[in-house]
């Protein structure tokens, strides 16, 4: 992974700007943003981990903790919440049996909030593993955690 | 008459995502004019044409060029900003998946302009297939020779609203948290690199294709005084139809809501409108026929922002609406200043408290204060984004806020949409326990 990242920080004047492609490529490798994860990221970029991860936890898609193999993300910013963004959120969280932030005990499936993901004007924008679904309406809920579990 | 169509042009019912279907419709035939012209020339163009900055602040594009830093022996650098996450809009996201080569064309006749060889588009990290779509576009403009011997590199975020933010941006694609710089310097003397950089949105950098396609002179007679050219607006919210729709600016809010986007569902009535993205101050239903441009929107006190229409019907409790609007930029700050950093939360630790009947008539008096507190007073505009709103919600629906105060509970205790404000603290996933 050490080569892969080098490659992508020869596109940049300066080594470090591949920081969030490193961050992303070491997360996809490793599930979230392990130790292990921080130190590849640092190697191949002549940075310290403690750099890196501090850089990391900046952003919201990064993940610093371990989380389920697929991730349902429900925006709940306003032009969502104002068509029923918290209904589909309850459908998402009675379906699944977790509350948002909660990761299934069988660790296949992560629920969270996020903020608004550029799809208001056919809300509720719902992205399942970092696909967007819109809109997204409570009765719909069912078959997209259906589909996740048969999934594999 | 006609809705002429500039950004989305071609697009009805077309693919355009291919360079072979760009090029029926006359694309990249512009980027060849443009470079058989002088670049002082095609910068002219963009000048006289007028356009304002479509990210949210509408300053001149052209004028922006002209302030770039001329024979410092370093490179120009482009930077398009593709990080679109002002809440209600979505705009950039439809030109990137609909018109990807009117962008690229932009972008290669705007570094034609200014002398750059080198062009970084920033594109939000969850907008996963538009940068799946101008990857494969960028493939195509490379394979057909069209990059000459510049450098195109698509660069994506991972999830920051601050990253929108132009120096918070550049600070984030040199590899640092995306925690916006002091201006000045400005970025067109010290932006990427400490070079010279012009930042420009998205849907202003895909204008410039027919800016060089109709003459700036003529681009310069759509739209109205001071607000030249269409918007691609997005609309949302409590209205029939929601979308992207490209329209000459000057169109008013009553065209855009009732004629284009069939009206509030089910006859409700129309309470509020926001018109420039969750930032920008609230207009009431008696403002429905005010003009959607620059000089307009100010006369009522509020801003074109992102051209971002967000529509809120009778059922919503605009204390709840603040509530959520606030913890978004308490959620978003960077925390590098305090007015910001400290503003937002106790925005948000009131506004809960008034919400839950549990405030003091004292505390929305202190609510206005902390607004003011942060109003001008932080280093980015986030704290004025966080604060303007909020304090026109106060100002224009202050019955609300004073019944939830004296009857010590939400008036909307019944409505449908009650808690419809989902809670923010349940975006960081916890940690799972074996
Ligand atoms: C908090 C904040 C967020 C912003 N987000 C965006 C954004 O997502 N996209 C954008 O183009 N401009 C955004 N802007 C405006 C940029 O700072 C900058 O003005 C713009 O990219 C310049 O391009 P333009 O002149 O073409 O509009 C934001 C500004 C602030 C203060
Ligand atoms: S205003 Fe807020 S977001 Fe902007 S620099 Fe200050 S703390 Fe950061
Ligand atoms: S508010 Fe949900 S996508 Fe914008």
């Amino acid at each position: 992974m050490i080569d892969e990242i080098r490659e992508i920080a020869a596109q940049y004047p300066d080594p470090k700007s591949a920081i969030l492609p490193a961050l992303r490529l070491a997360q996809e490798r490793h599930g979230y943003l392990s130790p292990e994860a921080f130190e590849e990221v640092a190697d191949g970029l002549d940075l310290t981990p403690a750099y890196c991860k501090a850089v990391a936890s900046f952003y919201d898609m990064f993940h610093l903790h371990s989380v389920g193999r697929h991730l349902v993300e429900v925006c709940t910013n306003i032009s969502c919440a104002l068509v029923g963004a918290q209904q589909v959120l309850e459908a998402f969280e009675s379906e699944l049996g977790v509350r948002p932030g909660e990761t299934t005990e069988d660790g296949e499936v992560t629920l969270r909030t996020i903020e608004c993901a550029g799809g208001c004007g056919w809300g509720t924008v719902v992205a399942i593993d970092h696909r967007y679904r819109e809109p997204v309406r409570p009765e719909d809920v069912p078959a997209i955690v259906q589909e996740l579990r048969d999934a594999d | 008459m006609p809705i002429r169509k500039i950004v989305l042009d071609g697009t009805n019912g077309r693919d355009l995502t291919q360079i072979a279907a760009y090029r029926e419709v006359g694309g990249y035939k512009q980027l060849e004019r443009a470079r058989s012209m002088e670049p002082s020339a095609v910068l002219e163009e963009i000048i006289t044409a007028n356009v304002r900055g479509r990210g949210g602040a509408g300053f001149p594009m052209g004028r922006k060029a002209s302030f770039l830093a001329k024979d410092t022996g370093k490179p120009v650098y482009l930077v398009v900003n593709a990080d679109e996450s002002e809440p209600g809009t979505f705009k950039d996201r439809e030109i990137m998946f609909k018109v990807p080569h009117r962008l690229l064309e932009g972008c290669l006749i705007t570094a034609h302009a200014i002398g750059s060889q080198n062009v970084f588009i920033y594109i939000r990290g969850e907008y996963l297939r538009e940068f799946e779509i101008i990857r494969a576009a960028l493939d195509q403009v490379r394979e057909a020779g069209l990059l000459g011997g510049l450098t195109m590199v698509l660069h994506r975020g991972a999830g920051a609203y601050i990253c929108g933010e132009e120096t918070g941006l550049l600070e984030s694609l040199e590899g640092k948290r995306g925690q916006p710089r002091s201006k000045p310097p400005f970025p067109a003397v010290q932006g990427l690199y400490a070079s010279p950089t012009l930042i420009n949105n998205v849907e202003t950098i895909a204008t410039v294709p027919k800016i060089i396609e109709l003459g700036g002179a003529e681009y310069a007679k759509i739209g109205v005084a001071n607000s030249a050219g269409t918007r691609v607006f997005s609309l949302s919210g409590n209205v029939v139809k929601g979308g992207n729709y490209e329209l000459p600016l000057g169109t008013t809010l009553r065209e855009l809501i009732y004629d284009i986007g069939g009206g509030i569902p089910e006859g409700r009535a129309l309470k509020a409108i926001i018109p420039g993205g969750s930032s920008v101050p609230v207009l009431t239903a008696a403002d429905v026929d005010a003009r959607l441009d620059f000089d307009s929107m100010a006369a009522a006190k509020t801003m074109l922002g992102s051209g971002a229409v967000i529509v809120i019907d009778e059922r919503c409790c605009m204390v709840q609406l603040g509530l959520r609007v606030a913890q978004f930029y308490m959620h978003e700050s960077c925390g590098k200043c305090t007015p910001c950093r400290e503003g937002t939360r106790w925005m948000v630790q009131i506004l809960e408290k008034i919400e839950d009947g549990r405030a003091e008539q004292s505390e929305l008096d202190l609510l206005l204060s902390v607004c003011d507190r942060i109003l001008g007073k932080c280093l980015c505009p986030l704290g004025d984004a966080a604060a303007m709103p909020v304090a026109s919600y106060v100002d224009k629906f202050r019955d609300e806020f004073q019944r939830h105060v004296e009857e010590r509970s939400c008036p909307f205790g019944e409505s449908p949409l009650e808690h419809v404000f989902a809670p923010v603290d349940q975006h960081v996933p916890q940690e799972v326990h074996a």
